[in-house]
């Protein structure tokens, strides 16, 4: 697929040369290559404070790259299969907002299943966009959210012929994939453009019989956090983009809202993972289905947990499935997920992805080994032995189809007030309040607020999720649009 | 020529020994592993730069882990043995007659042909028909293990690397769930004197004591291993390691040993107030 060299890393190149030339800086950052700041540089080391520079001429800069970071760039759309990538340093947010920016104007209809990332709905106040769900269906067994039907699609487009883009989750924080082949034809037979918030399929350009990746369907835009699967520091991520758009133009939108000081030490981890992935990902990605096998076949050996995989795979809502992520149903041994989760770091110093109400997942990558996988498993044995328990009168689903009434930007800019939680049904809520991880809305702004939405997020609490988002950090009260 | 093998027990403590020739070195699909042949402590084996046993002072750590739990509980019939691939434990273990099955979990096999090749006298009883061997983590054996052995015996490497996973809650959950009702678990703690090792020893000790109503330590002095001081730890489900000691039992079979006798058991269990204010201090230390 290849025709560049991707055992070139310019930028690692580029900062290595700098360091050799030895620079004397009357630049920023004022720790002056770590010699300002000795506390912070016994802390990180020397040779990364060494590093941590400013764009200049030879570094090249990230909001007008013309050298290294160019070639860089290059590099990383040759090895995703893209016709342009942008390297991204806000965060896996940052790229899925520009991909939202860049292709819907305020007014313009976007649709998306509900349960994206905040990121998504974050940038339709940004933009003014009117969101138009598509229901992902829900697995009432497992009470997860599933992915996006060629089906559904077909119909929010029939009543909405006028969507300017379509965004699909692929795959989910579950593993859930989407027929996204399909869905690109679809979209791009009635001039719509696909988004795709791949933040958790990195793996999928690299490896052998994973599910197909964005843009080897036809995608027009997907943001890829390469930090989560692929081996980056965190808030690194990629912005691939297709034949369709500008490049020019993603480029303008992605510097309204990105810094102007792009950190190298996360362009580096870039550069480095790219190559590292183009070069070894196949390997690398065939031990972490091993792994991440081994420990769902022993998971489901303990019985009472479900470690669930492809034979969740129905051709519809559930197109393919991520077999590096390791996800595993817990409610029938009578703890919820996020209390799993708890116990394994509280008394098991084992740390998780996530729990949610039914579930917790575990994420594996060229990191592990059979010894950390073994922990887990054991450990697993462990919380099942000791804290079972009766799983009668649990919560048993997630998904609560949302009544959208406002657009999430008037909603966000309307006046508003404070009113109780308990107290809240039936207002039109003015703010965001969800669990983190997965980091999913469970009410957004512009959204009628129910009877059963408030029973979940008072569930949710009590079983000690960490629920962010609202102006009362205490959740006790919400904010709703005044009327 | 000037050979020396050094082993760093701190940052800032090296303990070294001439060499006199390297006689293997091997990386494992697990670790290195290496053997020397010395004057003072005769042939060595270390484990990723780790000294793991001397032809010198192998026997008593070999015969401190197994005869004090055995002199506890002298009818002690199933044993399962984790780690300990060099065939020292198994050495000592195989000298009860009583004993009627050893299970020996070792997740490197190479150790164990390692020990057969270079070290005889030590791997001598390996080939012993009462034991079955398992290669694999020992995390991995003993989860799903029930009520089946009457003596456990963690004979580990250090917890970190591939020795990490049995200094954790759950594999002493598992432990716990896989010993009889009379069962006792004996495992290496490290040494109790430089910090980066006593926090293992109070890290496991803490941890034991959530799942064992008796639970003690006890030392013995192993000239090659950091500090000279080494700790074990005793745990079981209701038999104290002193006050149910059958000293006249456990002579009356004759067993010859070099380090080992009944009155070393009693003395090994008294404990320096410096080590039991570490056992008994429950807030975390600092890492840096």
């Amino acid at each position: 697929m290849s025709h560049l060299s991707q055992e070139k890393t310019p930028i690692l190149t580029a900062l290595n040369k700098y360091r050799m030339d030895r620079i004397v800086p009357f630049d920023v950052p004022g720790h002056k290559q770590g010699r300002g700041n000795p506390r912070l540089t016994a802390f990180l080391g020397k040779q990364c404070l060494s590093v941590d520079v400013n764009s200049m001429k030879p570094l090249d800069n990230l909001c007008h790259p013309v050298s290294v970071i160019k070639e860089a760039e290059e590099l990383a759309a040759d090895a995703f299969g893209a016709a342009n990538a942008f390297f991204i340093v806000n965060g896996t947010t940052a790229a899925v907002q520009s991909m939202i920016l860049a292709t819907c104007k305020r007014g313009d209809k976007i649709i998306l299943p509900r349960n994206v990332h905040i990121s998504a709905i974050h940038a339709l106040i940004l933009s003014g966009a009117q969101p138009v769900y598509v229901n992902p269906g829900v697995n009432t067994r497992l009470g997860i959210p599933l992915g996006m039907t060629p089906e559904d699609l077909k119909a929010a487009i029939a009543q909405n012929p006028d969507a300017k883009a379509v965004l699909v989750n692929n795959p989910t924080y579950y593993g859930i994939c989407s027929n996204l082949k399909e869905i690109t034809e679809l979209a791009h037979a009635h001039n719509m453009l696909v988004l795709v918030d791949e933040a958790h399929g990195t793996h999928f350009y690299f490896g052998e019989g994973l599910p197909a990746s964005a843009m080897s369907c036809g995608a027009d835009m997907a943001a890829v956090s390469m930090h989560k699967t692929g081996g980056s520091l965190t808030q690194s991520s990629l912005l691939l983009t297709g034949k369709r758009l500008n490049p020019g133009c993603v480029r303008q939108i992605i510097n309204l809202t990105q810094t102007t000081s792009g950190s190298y030490l996360l362009l580096t981890s870039l550069d480095i993972s790219r190559s590292s992935l183009a070069l070894d990902g196949k390997a690398m990605f065939r031990k972490v289905v091993s792994l991440a096998q081994y420990a769902r076949d022993e998971i489901n050996k303990i019985g009472g947990y479900y470690a669930f995989s492809k034979e969740l795979c129905d051709g519809g809502a559930v197109y393919d499935f991520d077999t590096t992520k390791l996800s595993v149903f817990t409610r029938d041994i009578g703890l919820a997920g996020i209390e799993v989760y708890d116990i394994l770091r509280d008394e098991y110093g084992i740390q998780i992805e996530f729990g949610d109400i039914g579930n917790i997942l575990a994420i594996i990558s060229a990191g592990d080994s059979e010894f950390t996988i073994e922990r887990l498993v054991a450990a697993l044995y462990e919380v099942k032995r000791r804290y079972a328990k009766d799983p009668t009168g649990m919560f048993d689903h997630e998904y609560i189809a949302p009544q959208v009434e406002m657009t999430p930007q008037n909603a966000f800019y309307a006046n508003k007030k404070m009113v109780p939680i308990g107290a809240s049904a039936g207002c039109l809520c003015g703010e965001f309040v969800m669990c983190y991880p997965p980091g999913i809305p469970i009410l957004a702004p512009g959204e009628r607020i129910t009877e059963e939405i408030i029973d979940y997020i008072l569930y949710a609490k009590a079983k000690g999720c960490f629920l962010s988002g609202t102006e009362d950090i205490t959740i006790e009260n919400l904010k709703v649009v005044d009327v | 020529m000037d050979l020396w093998f050094t082993e760093q027990h701190t940052k800032d403590v090296c303990f070294s020994i001439r060499v006199e020739k390297q006689i293997h070195s091997e990386q494992s699909k697990y670790q290195r592993i290496d053997v020397f042949e010395s004057k003072e402590f005769g042939r060595f084996l270390t484990i990723d730069g780790k000294m793991m046993l001397t032809e010198k002072d192998e026997f008593i750590y070999h015969e401190m882990i197994v005869h004090v739990p055995m002199a506890v509980n002298p009818g002690v019939k199933n044993v399962l043995v984790i780690g300990g691939g060099d065939g020292g434990t198994i050495r000592e273990l195989t000298r009860y007659g009583t004993i009627e099955k050893i299970d020996l979990v070792e997740v490197d096999k190479r150790v164990l042909e390692v020990s057969r090749a270079y070290f005889p006298e030590v791997s001598e009883k390996l080939s012993d028909k009462r034991i079955s061997f398992y290669f694999e983590d020992g995390l991995r054996f003993i989860r799903e293990k029930e009520n089946e052995y009457d003596l456990i015996i963690v004979d580990s490497t250090d917890p970190f690397g591939p020795g990490e996973g049995l200094f954790t809650k759950e594999f002493y959950g598992s432990c716990c769930n896989a010993l009889k009702e009379n069962g006792i678990l004996v495992n290496q703690q490290e040494c109790p004197y430089y910090a980066d090792y006593s926090k293992f020893m109070k890290r496991a000790h803490q941890c034991m004591q959530e799942f064992f109503p008796v639970c003690r330590i006890y030392q013995a002095q192993i000239p090659s291993y950091p500090s000279g001081n080494w700790v074990f730890g005793f745990a079981s489900k209701g038999l104290n390691p002193v006050s149910d000691l059958r000293d006249s039992e456990w002579n009356k079979l004759g067993l010859k040993t070099r380090y080992y006798n009944t009155d070393v058991h009693v003395g090994s269990f008294a404990i320096p107030n410096y080590i039991r204010d570490i056992l008994a201090d429950t807030t975390e230390q600092q890492e840096f």
